[in-house]
């Protein structure tokens, strides 16, 4: 049906689906609003401790000395940064381990116990480990944030290869194909979606593993803010820190969603 | 005319856990060049083991097999095969699937690729070149999948089953159209069917395998008389019931 050809019917249908997407949209920043107008009431009237709760405009007010100290830029940065090391890190890492064992079924059937006990061990235990080994800095927490992602990399990207299709390499093997070709030509395109899927897991585990890893190192980031600023009992700094960790890590979900869509475009992957 | 497949004493044992199966067992069958085999039998006798074995996928714990002459040690792009879907990579477009033989034997040149447009342009789908497989409708696809086969240019080509997973109006359609195709290349076929119509409609010679470990029953020669030798008018054909009739006995199936 082309734009001319539109029944009376479906114009007001399409007006109604519209309209009930603003009306969404609308509610949606009402409710942010509210929370936030509610909480600065709640805190000049008294009837909640700022001290303990903080208050929006007190949160304000501390972003902007942060930003006049130089500070803003700095530790949200360093966090950033140790968390797309991290996550990318440990995509890659974990998608190369994939392959290899992938290549030797012998390796990945002696390793298979090794990676399931290890996927159970909640990672940030080695934390301390880690800053013992590498020294109490930015490697120690990225390297906190790769273990984190790195195991359950392995294992899903792993059961992606395996399951791909037998027909679809027999198909490939008629050609004569080696086991390269099998790899480049069938395993990881048809796998594709299975390594986009880790990318964005892994985006949110690193973030627990970076702000972990602050707290341990406690020098600089938000997750540092966040510690230092409980331990002295200034709450507006906490709180300061959180939003804008609320706000970076929603930031850069939404980026690996839209590096998805690039690639999946590209490679104009339907996947099932 | 000499035989291009040839089949010797093959015999086919799988080995697992369970203990053994042997699936195939003294299989003799020689191929003429531009002939159409097909091979019917009950489920599970060793129909798509003695493809793979033709093929280079499998080596046969018995007996051996030779092209043109020559003992097969691995798969080799003088044989084409086509399998029960047509498996086109839905992350390629249909031209970048139809050469994917191709890119893996490393044949790529203005040559073969000046042949795949030709074979695209012939059998109507230059159109649809780039395109993407789920925009196709399962006749096309198949199509597809045969030119990928064709664009390596293989003297054999080994169908197993490659109708049985489209409807019955497509399916008719794209037997008419994938033998005249093959007849028109001059190819040699070896083809894997459970359907007894599709196989008598379509082949020069029809081998009837017994139940596991399977063993050749019967080979009959298909003389039908059709003036257009298509596998739709040759259904018309008054020997096919006959045909049928005895590869049905033959092939003892029970309700
Ligand atoms: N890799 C394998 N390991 C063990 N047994 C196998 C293997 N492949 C096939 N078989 C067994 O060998 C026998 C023949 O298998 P094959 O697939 O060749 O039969 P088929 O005639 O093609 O069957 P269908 O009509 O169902 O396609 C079957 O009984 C099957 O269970
Ligand atoms: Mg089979």
């Amino acid at each position: 049906m082309n734009s001319k050809g539109i029944s009376k019917e479906h114009m007001e249908y399409l007006k109604k689906v519209r309209m009930r997407k603003t009306l969404i949209l609308v509610l949606r920043l009402f409710l942010l609003v509210a929370v936030f107008a509610l909480w600065e009431l709640l805190a000049r009237l008294k009837l909640i401790d700022p001290f303990i709760t903080s208050q929006p405009s007190r949160i304000a007010e501390t972003i902007a000395r942060l930003y006049r100290e130089g500070k803003l830029f700095y530790h949200t940065g360093i966090t950033c940064l140790e968390t797309v090391i991290g996550f990318m890190l440990g995509t890659t890492a974990g998608t190369l381990i994939a392959v290899i064992l992938w290549w030797s079924e012998l390796l990945s059937k002696v390793l298979e116990p090794y990676l399931v006990v290890l996927n159970s061990l909640p990672k940030i235990a080695l934390g301390p480990i880690f800053i013992v080994w590498i020294g109490a800095g930015p490697a120690s927490i990225i390297a906190i944030a790769l273990t984190i992602s790195l195991i359950v990399t392995i294992l899903e990207v792993l059961n992606g290869f395996v399951s791909v299709d037998g027909d679809k390499i027999k198909l490939v093997r008629t050609f004569g194909a080696n086991r390269l070709q099998v790899l480049t030509k069938v395993v990881l395109p048809s796998s594709y979606p299975v390594i986009i899927n880790a990318l964005k897991v892994n985006v949110g585990l690193s973030w627990v593993g970076v702000i972990v890893g602050e707290f341990l190192v406690s020098k600089a980031g938000l997750g540092y803010l966040i510690v230092y600023g409980g331990q002295v009992f200034q709450l507006d700094l906490v709180m300061t820190s959180v939003l804008i960790l609320l706000i970076a890590a929603a930031l850069m979900y939404q980026g690996v969603v839209y590096i998805e869509k690039i690639l999946v475009k590209s490679g104009k992957h339907s996947a099932h | 005319m000499g035989a291009i497949v040839e089949v010797h004493n093959l015999g086919m044992k799988y080995h697992s856990l369970n203990g053994e199966i042997t699936a195939l067992r003294d299989i003799n069958l020689e191929v003429e060049e531009g002939e159409f085999v097909c091979i019917v039998g009950p489920s599970g006798c060793g129909k798509s083991t003695l493809l793979s074995i033709i093929a280079g996928l499998l080596k046969p714990t018995e007996g051996s097999v030779f092209i043109g002459g020559r003992p097969v040690t691995g798969p080799g792009n003088q044989v084409g095969y086509m399998l029960q879907k047509d498996y086109l990579f839905e992350w390629r477009t249909i031209y970048e699937n139809v050469i994917l033989g191709l890119e893996i034997t490393r044949t790529l040149n203005s040559h073969t690729k000046e042949y795949v447009l030709k074979l695209l342009e012939t059998y109507g789908l230059s159109e649809f070149r780039d395109k993407y497989p789920n925009q196709l409708s399962g006749g096309m696809r198949q199509r597809a999948a045969l030119i990928r086969t064709l664009a390596v240019n293989p003297q054999i080509l080994l169908l197993d089953e490659a109708f049985s997973a489209l409807d019955y109006q497509t399916r008719l359609a794209v037997e008419e159209d994938i033998h005249s195709i093959i007849k028109q290349e001059n190819k040699t076929a070896i083809m894997v069917t459970h359907d007894i119509s599709e196989s008598i409609s379509m082949a020069d010679r029809v081998v009837v395998l017994t139940k596991r470990p399977g063993t050749i029953k019967k080979i009959y020669s298909i003389r039908l008389t059709c003036d257009r030798k298509t596998p739709m008018s040759c259904r018309e054909a008054p020997e096919f019931r006959h045909y049928f009739n005895n590869i049905w006995k033959d092939l003892d199936i029970h309700v």
